[in-house]
């Protein structure tokens, strides 16, 4: 019975909507307005990430005050915990590892929303601590070259050009290659986020040899000197066998100019996704050999907590977090701030 | 890892099925792991305790202990409960209305409003000779409109010129005149992605709304959303009502929980699914189709369809023919070798096999995978015509010339021979074979494959039979053109069931 009325408090009771109102009170966007557009907010980016996850966290935090403040930590009770972890899609393994951790030492003693609180985050920060690595840019190379890939619609252009006014604005020159040659659009849509930073964008007509472009763009780039090349890639579902030998294609073909390239591959990953962005992360680490993560929409409601999972079971680097549509709203990733962030601390 | 959800439950009744009577214990034992599993196909959890709840009171209870085989019984119950949560009213997109009729799609950034837009465009042109006008509202992503406009004309859809600086809402007003004045039967209105707590945009869909009165609100959703997808439909929904859900990437390898959780959390069917990338991938909701992929059938339909599609079907029906008389020569082997690729390859076809996933997992850790048959497709190509015919013939002299033109080493073009010997075996064991098909089922490893199929995995064996006689010539004459027994070619001694196999399930039955 209990359990019932927890799933009702989580599920959007009708006190929801209006604290979801208030809070966008203070953050106006207006609609018609382009992102690009919008000014500068003057918030600590971890103010910003609070506020992308803050629904997550709400979530969880409430879970956690509701379960636990009128109980003792027993059996019933660490079994609703893991449920709430599970529903931030941490996934069942991840879930049970810190309830695991809760019931350590803690078990039938009467336990704070603070408490809890902080072993969340602590568990969190454990998982995360070692996956939370900037994107580093060698140098050295002429140009570094950065692969970026991800299943369809997880914000793979969105993320290059967010990346682009970055990495600009860092004052390194930047070369964008359109690789999405499939998508109605893509290549517009890359040229638009260029003209944004002012990156040279190197395209070719829509349904061009994706890999071809890939290595002419990489030869441009050695010639004009840039320090990065930033390829774009099509959607591809994880399972598509063909469409994943198209992208180990690429990767050939670009190590035929330069032996060390990629350098960096970045995946996408939507924080909207569940438990199948264990398997995105599996097969395009396999065949595309992924170096790092990239997890976007964050602004929604997901919780993001697949992300722990993953770390828990691949551990590669988390780079960026996408928390908006606006061109500063890629943020690096910092362990500690998502533990808390997402523990409600 | 990855065990699909169909897996899970296909262990779970399996050893539910090995017991006689079915207990209360029992039923409670296996809804923990239908609700285990259930949970990692991402189905939200209170969609997750309200599905084992009803099933339990369903099999607990007399009709059970009557019925001859109680853990049929139960698969069967499991699986009515899918089909009635996922919706046993599957119906398509409604457009009794006065004409231009507006049909509105909304949802997440990335869910695939756009592509979907253009799809139903295309169906409803092709199917019902409808003239349908596409329209962009998405003024923020950029190039979104050009994107709808480019995929209009691929399509062969007419798209509302682009005016840059117009606001969404005056878009959909100008669609809408546009629509009255050029004779539109259908305005589809391509909304721009949003998440659900972004105020200001669901306000903005609120005008677009009230604007143009759609008779259709599509929320298109991704099926492999997470815990989140309730919250969404559900905001959605709340704030301009949703008629419907298209579910998009079904082609993907997710296990499709969120269907179940939109639909049980806003009530609303779900129309469409989208299966591809292609403009006509876009397939009508089947909640029958869905659940028994769910549940372990494999998507069946889904692959005989596509296997009627792509397979010559008196190519099939020769071969077939020369199989029945126990011949196969190496030819029929490439044939055979290249109408698996036109499926789409191993990954692809693997997929929608029932309770063939733990034979996947065993190929993947193999490494075997398409490219090993275009191999063997070159090494058949090199030899010349009287060795196709006689293999014998291939000693070692020649063996290194066909290694040679195909580019492969003689230890490849041995497996080869080895593998078709095996396969030439069976085919004459089966022409002369008694009961053919229930010979192939065991011969397919059904057993072997450790269970890769509960026997009472099938919960409607007529249906499959149905399944098998629309056939032309029934699945054996369609498909075993398409797949040889005796495993897939080139795995050689691993036992899994081939095409050929199909048939042979219902038969397993007793």
């Amino acid at each position: 019975m209990a359990e019932k009325g927890f799933f009702r408090r989580v599920f959007g009771g009708a006190s929801t909507p209006e604290a979801e109102q208030t809070e966008v009170v203070e953050t106006p966007v207006p609609a018609a307005v382009p992102a690009v557009e919008a000014p500068v907010e003057k918030v600590t980016w971890f103010q910003k990430l609070k506020r992308g996850l803050s629904r997550s966290s709400n979530a969880i935090s409430e879970s956690i005050v509701s379960v636990f403040t009128k109980r003792k930590l027993d059996a019933a009770a660490l079994e609703e915990f893991e449920e709430v972890l599970i529903k931030a899609d941490l996934g069942p393994a991840t879930a049970m590892a810190i309830t695991d951790a809760l019931r350590t030492g803690r078990y039938d003693r009467e336990i704070s929303e603070e408490e809890v609180k902080e072993v969340l985050a602590a568990e969190i920060r454990k998982v995360m601590d070692p996956v939370a690595k900037p994107l580093a840019i060698d140098a050295a190379r002429k140009p570094h070259v950065i692969l970026v890939v991800g299943v369809n619609g997880t914000g793979k252009t969105t993320t290059i050009g967010k990346l682009t006014a970055q990495l600009t604005a860092e004052g390194r020159k930047i070369v964008l290659a359109a690789g999405d040659t499939f998508r109605a659009a893509a290549i517009e849509q890359l040229k638009i986020w260029g003209s944004r930073s002012g990156a040279e964008v190197i395209a070719r007509e829509p349904g061009a040899d994706a890999a071809g472009l890939a290595f002419d763009a990489l030869k441009q780039a050695q010639e004009t000197g840039a320090d990065i090349l930033l390829i774009d890639t099509a959607g591809r579902l994880q399972n598509r066998d063909e469409l994943m030998a198209e992208l180990e294609k690429i990767l050939r073909v670009i190590r035929k100019v330069d032996p060390s390239a990629p350098h960096t591959v970045l995946l996408t990953l939507d924080a909207t996704t569940g438990q199948n962005a264990l398997s995105q992360v599996e097969i395009f680490g396999k065949r595309a050999g992924v170096t790092g993560l990239v997890m976007t929409k964050l602004d929604g409601t997901a919780r993001g907590g697949i992300l722990v999972a993953i770390s828990a079971k691949y551990g590669l680097p988390v780079h960026y977090i996408g928390v908006g549509e606006g061109i500063d709203d890629l943020e690096p990733f910092a362990a500690d701030d998502f533990a808390r962030a997402l523990a409600g601390l | 890892m990855f065990e699909n959800l169909s897996e899970r439950l296909g262990g779970i009744l399996d050893r539910l099925t090995k017991r006689g009577a079915l207990s209360e214990a029992d039923v409670n034992e296996a809804m923990r792991e239908v609700r285990r599993a259930l949970i990692e196909a991402d189905v939200a959890l209170d969609v997750v305790r309200s599905f084992t709840d009803k099933v339990r009171s369903r099999a607990v209870g007399e009709q059970v202990i009557r019925s001859v085989t109680p853990g049929q019984m139960v698969v069967k119950i499991v699986h009515d409960q899918l089909v009635e949560m996922l919706g046993s009213d599957a119906r398509g997109i409604d457009l009794n209305a006065t004409r231009p009729v507006p049909l509105m799609l909304v949802g997440l950034q990335g869910s695939g409003k756009t592509t979907t837009a253009a799809k139903i465009a295309r169906r409803l042109t092709d199917r019902q000779k409808l003239k349908v006008l596409l329209a962009s509202l998405d003024t923020r992503r950029p190039a979104a409109q050009e994107q709808l406009r480019v995929l209009g004309e691929q399509a062969g859809i007419e798209t509302l010129p682009i005016i840059p600086g117009q606001l969404p809402v005056e878009i959909a007003g100008r669609a809408m005149n546009a629509g009255r004045l050029g004779g539109y039967d259908v305005v589809i209105l391509d909304t721009a992605g949003r998440t659900h707590i972004d105020e200001p945009l669901m306000v903005e869909m609120a005008d677009i709304k009230r604007t143009t009165n759609p008779h259709e609100i599509l929320l298109v959703a991704d099926s492999l959303t997470g815990q989140d997808a309730v919250n969404l439909a559900k905001s959605f929904n709340d704030r301009v009502g949703i008629t419907g859900i298209v579910l998009t990437r079904v082609d993907g390898d997710g296990r499709g929980g969120a269907a179940l959780s939109m639909r049980a959390v806003t009530e609303r069917p779900i129309k469409l699914i989208g299966t591809g990338e292609k403009l006509d991938a876009l397939e009508d909701f089947d909640p029958e189709r869905i659940a028994g992929r769910i549940l372990g059938m494999g998507d069946i339909v889904g692959l005989v369809e596509k296997a009627a599609a792509n397979i010559d079907a008196e190519q099939a029906q020769k071969a077939a023919e020369r199989m029945r008389k126990g011949v196969f020569t190496l030819d029929d082997l490439a044939e055979q070798l290249g109408q698996m690729q036109k499926l789409g390859g191993m990954s692809s076809l693997m997929g929608m096999i029932p309770g063939i996933g733990k034979a996947k997992k065993q190929i993947d850790a193999m490494g075997i995978d398409d490219s090993v048959f275009k191999r063997q497709v070159a090494i058949i190509s090199s030899m010349t015509r009287a060795e196709r015919r006689n293999p014998d013939l291939l000693k070692a002299s020649r063996k290194k010339r066909v290694a040679a033109g195909s580019g492969t080493k003689v230890e490849e073009v041995n497996k080869l021979l080895k593998m078709h010997r095996q396969m030439a075996d069976m085919m004459k064991a089966m022409g002369k074979g008694k009961g053919m098909f229930g010979k192939l089922g065991s011969m397919m490893g059904m057993g072997g494959m450790g269970g890769g199929l509960p026997p009472g995995g099938m919960p409607d064996p007529a249906a499959l039979e149905k399944l098998a006689r629309g056939m032309p010539g029934g699945l054996p004459g369609g498909l075993p053109g398409g797949l040889p027994g005796g495993g897939l070619p080139g795995l050689g001694g691993m036992k899994i069931p081939g095409l050929p196999g199909l048939p042979g399930l219902p038969g397993k039955k007793k």
